[in-house]
């Protein structure tokens, strides 16, 4: 098919712009990810800190200096020294090399709820908001799971299947659903009401191609943000979890474990507990602020409200 | 408004039914064998048999579940394996602290959180604002039991100003029970703390830019009234909002909270029976929180026209 003709203007009735004068300094042109990481310091320090943390998991098998699981009854409960930078346990193992190792689980834990509950949280808020048939019943089903408060759903679950690292990310992630699925269902019902979704459909758009090229790419960056926070909430959960015994088994060091097994001590030997714990707080803190970062990069609006 | 009222009471209805049903249903839908698990390691199968026909798990899911929802409508939580008491009386025995802690960390957090956010709006922008939004980060990044040693060990091992755990009952006088709870409550409020201040200080900055704030300004009002009085109270709302969901913050903290101050509350009973495996008490303090946040939410939903007579139905 030959394109349309372009329809001819007549030059003469159309009046020339009127040249605006030049008030304002032009546009300095963004230099890539270090002008965008300038103007976002939290994302920068968030990030960075998250990415030593992320080093520290990966690395862990060089970064230790005594062997983590390596029991020795003649150096229980040291204070921290030269030779065990963070002190040894009760079982005479080295907290600095737990510590270490435990920051895999904690980091395993957290990016893995956060991935697997948006894409469940995703593929429910969309049913929810498309599918108005649906809504009600999906909701009502939401609504009810949201009021068992998600560290006791997480320990119910965990009540009845054997401590894992598997379980542990499932029983957390299934704790965390309701909240992804009502971000999105509610993303979805305001962007149904947006122009360009109304002139897709009337463009005879079908539903599936709708939710894909229309509405998915739109609910990404809200989602991107909940699933930094879900992130943080997980670590936090499974620290819970482990320190109260529901968590992954005391075999495997986790920061949790370790601070669970400190317990009974820390009146008298509080750097078990310690440790742990710091780094624990430094993780979760990076990852909000990468939230609260990128919530201000993506939308500008809240940004000022919060 | 009656209406409304009944319909809003009745609409809680289903959410709990959803809830009884899921938390039912967790015996079923959890891999492997539940029984099993439950048993431990050492256990003989006719232990696991034992086990599975007193959770009923020998029986088709839903004449379990109406048998068990039936005997749920008469406060029946059915018995503990490990102690074989019902676990309603179980949890009768161990409420007190845990409400205790509950209901003063939620009087400490409104009056800390309410003022700073109201404050940090007032003065957006400033020193002081900056410092409460920075504490917020940290308050939801610090777990409720790392601030719960910090302060256990600076105010209580360190200063001896606070006893270091344990819990009194009110009955032995208000001074002792309040003693105990200072500090796990700071603790467990960090987290609400930062939320509610956070809440407040957006909702407040949207309020001062309305029209009738100037005017009140205008009129030589002081600022005092102005943010607490005209101000605060049309913010009021997203607040008390804020302050029923949190509730599921703090039931969730209350658990970890008691474990690290020795408080023998539902907490600790939670703790006990997850190793012991005793998943009867685990459910009924599950439903029990549950129950207690649909009905604060459903307060609230009704406190709505009080705080703000605009909102009828």
């Amino acid at each position: 098919m030959s394109p349309p003709p372009a329809i001819a203007l007549p030059v003469e009735h159309v009046a020339a712009a009127p040249v605006l004068p030049d008030l304002w300094p032009p546009v300095k042109p963004l230099r890539g990810v270090m002008g965008f990481l300038r103007r976002h310091p939290t994302v920068a320090i968030g990030g960075a800190l998250l990415i030593l943390m992320v080093l520290m998991a990966v690395l862990a098998p060089y970064l230790w200096t005594v062997d983590p699981t390596t029991l020795n009854t003649s150096r229980r409960t040291r204070a921290p020294s030269d030779l065990y930078w963070f002190g040894t346990d009760m079982l005479g193992r080295d907290i600095y090399s737990r510590v270490v190792f435990g920051a895999r689980v904690s980091l395993t834990v957290g990016f893995a709820v956060a991935i697997l509950s948006s894409i469940v949280g995703l593929a429910i808020g969309l049913v929810s908001g498309m599918l108005r048939w649906a809504d009600g019943l999906i909701m009502r089903v939401m609504d009810g799971l949201m009021s068992i408060p998600p560290i006791l759903l997480a320990v119910a679950l965990m009540a009845l299947t054997r401590g894992s690292i598997g379980n542990v990310i499932m029983a957390i992630t299934i704790a965390e659903i309701p909240r992804v699925s009502r971000l999105v269902r509610g993303v979805v019902l305001s962007l149904r009401e947006q122009p360009y979704v109304d002139a897709a459909v009337a463009a005879g758009t079908r539903t599936p191609m709708l939710i894909l090229r229309h509405i998915l790419p739109n609910t990404i960056a809200p989602m991107t943000v909940q699933a930094t926070y879900i992130c943080a909430s997980a670590m936090i959960i499974e620290a819970i979890l482990s320190f109260i015994g529901a968590g992954v088994p005391p075999t495997v060091p986790s920061w949790g474990n370790i601070m669970a097994e400190g317990r009974a001590l820390w009146q008298v030997k509080p750097f078990i507990v310690f440790f742990p714990a710091v780094f624990l707080s430094i993780t979760v803190l990076a990852v909000n602020l990468l939230g609260d970062g990128m919530r201000d990069a993506l939308d500008p609006r809240l940004a000022k409200a919060l | 408004m009656f209406t409304y009222v009944v319909r809003r009471i009745l609409a809680t209805i289903p959410v709990m039914v959803v809830v009884a049903l899921f938390v039912f249903s967790l015996l079923f839908i959890a891999p492997g064998d539940p029984a099993a698990v439950i048993a431990g390691d050492q256990a003989t199968p006719q232990d696991v048999e034992r086990i599975r026909q007193s959770l009923g798990l020998d029986r088709p899911f839903l004449v379990q579940f109406s048998d068990w929802a039936w005997r749920l409508l008469h406060f029946d939580l059915g018995r503990s394996i490990f102690t074989n008491l019902p676990v309603s009386t179980m949890i009768a025995q161990r409420i007190e602290p845990t409400l205790s802690l509950m209901v003063v960390t939620l009087l400490l957090s409104i009056a800390v959180a309410v003022p700073i956010g109201v404050l940090a709006a007032w003065k957006a922008g400033s020193w002081f604002d900056r410092a409460i939004m920075g504490f917020a980060v940290f308050g939801f990044s610090v777990p409720v039991f790392v601030v719960g040693y910090l302060l256990a060990y600076f105010f209580a091992l360190q200063l001896e100003w606070l006893p270091v755990q344990g819990y009194t009952s009110i009955s032995q006088g208000l001074w002792p029970w309040l003693e105990n709870l200072i500090l796990p409550s700071i603790a467990l409020g960090c987290v609400y703390i930062a939320l509610i201040a956070r809440i407040t200080r957006a909702t407040m900055l949207e309020v001062l830019q309305q029209d009738y704030i100037r005017t009140a300004r205008a009129k030589g009002l002081a600022q005092g009234p102005i943010l607490f009085i005209h101000a605060l109270k049309n913010a009021s709302v997203p607040i008390v909002t804020v302050i029923g969901i949190g509730i599921a913050l703090l039931i969730g903290g209350a658990v970890v909270t008691e474990s690290v101050f020795a408080i023998p509350g539902l907490g600790r009973l939670t703790v006990d029976a997850i190793l012991r495996r005793d998943y009867p008490v685990i459910q009924g303090v599950v439903l029990l929180f549950s129950f207690l946040y649909v009905l604060v939410n459903l307060a609230i939903d009704l406190l709505y026209t009080v705080i703000d007579p605009r909102i009828r139905y």
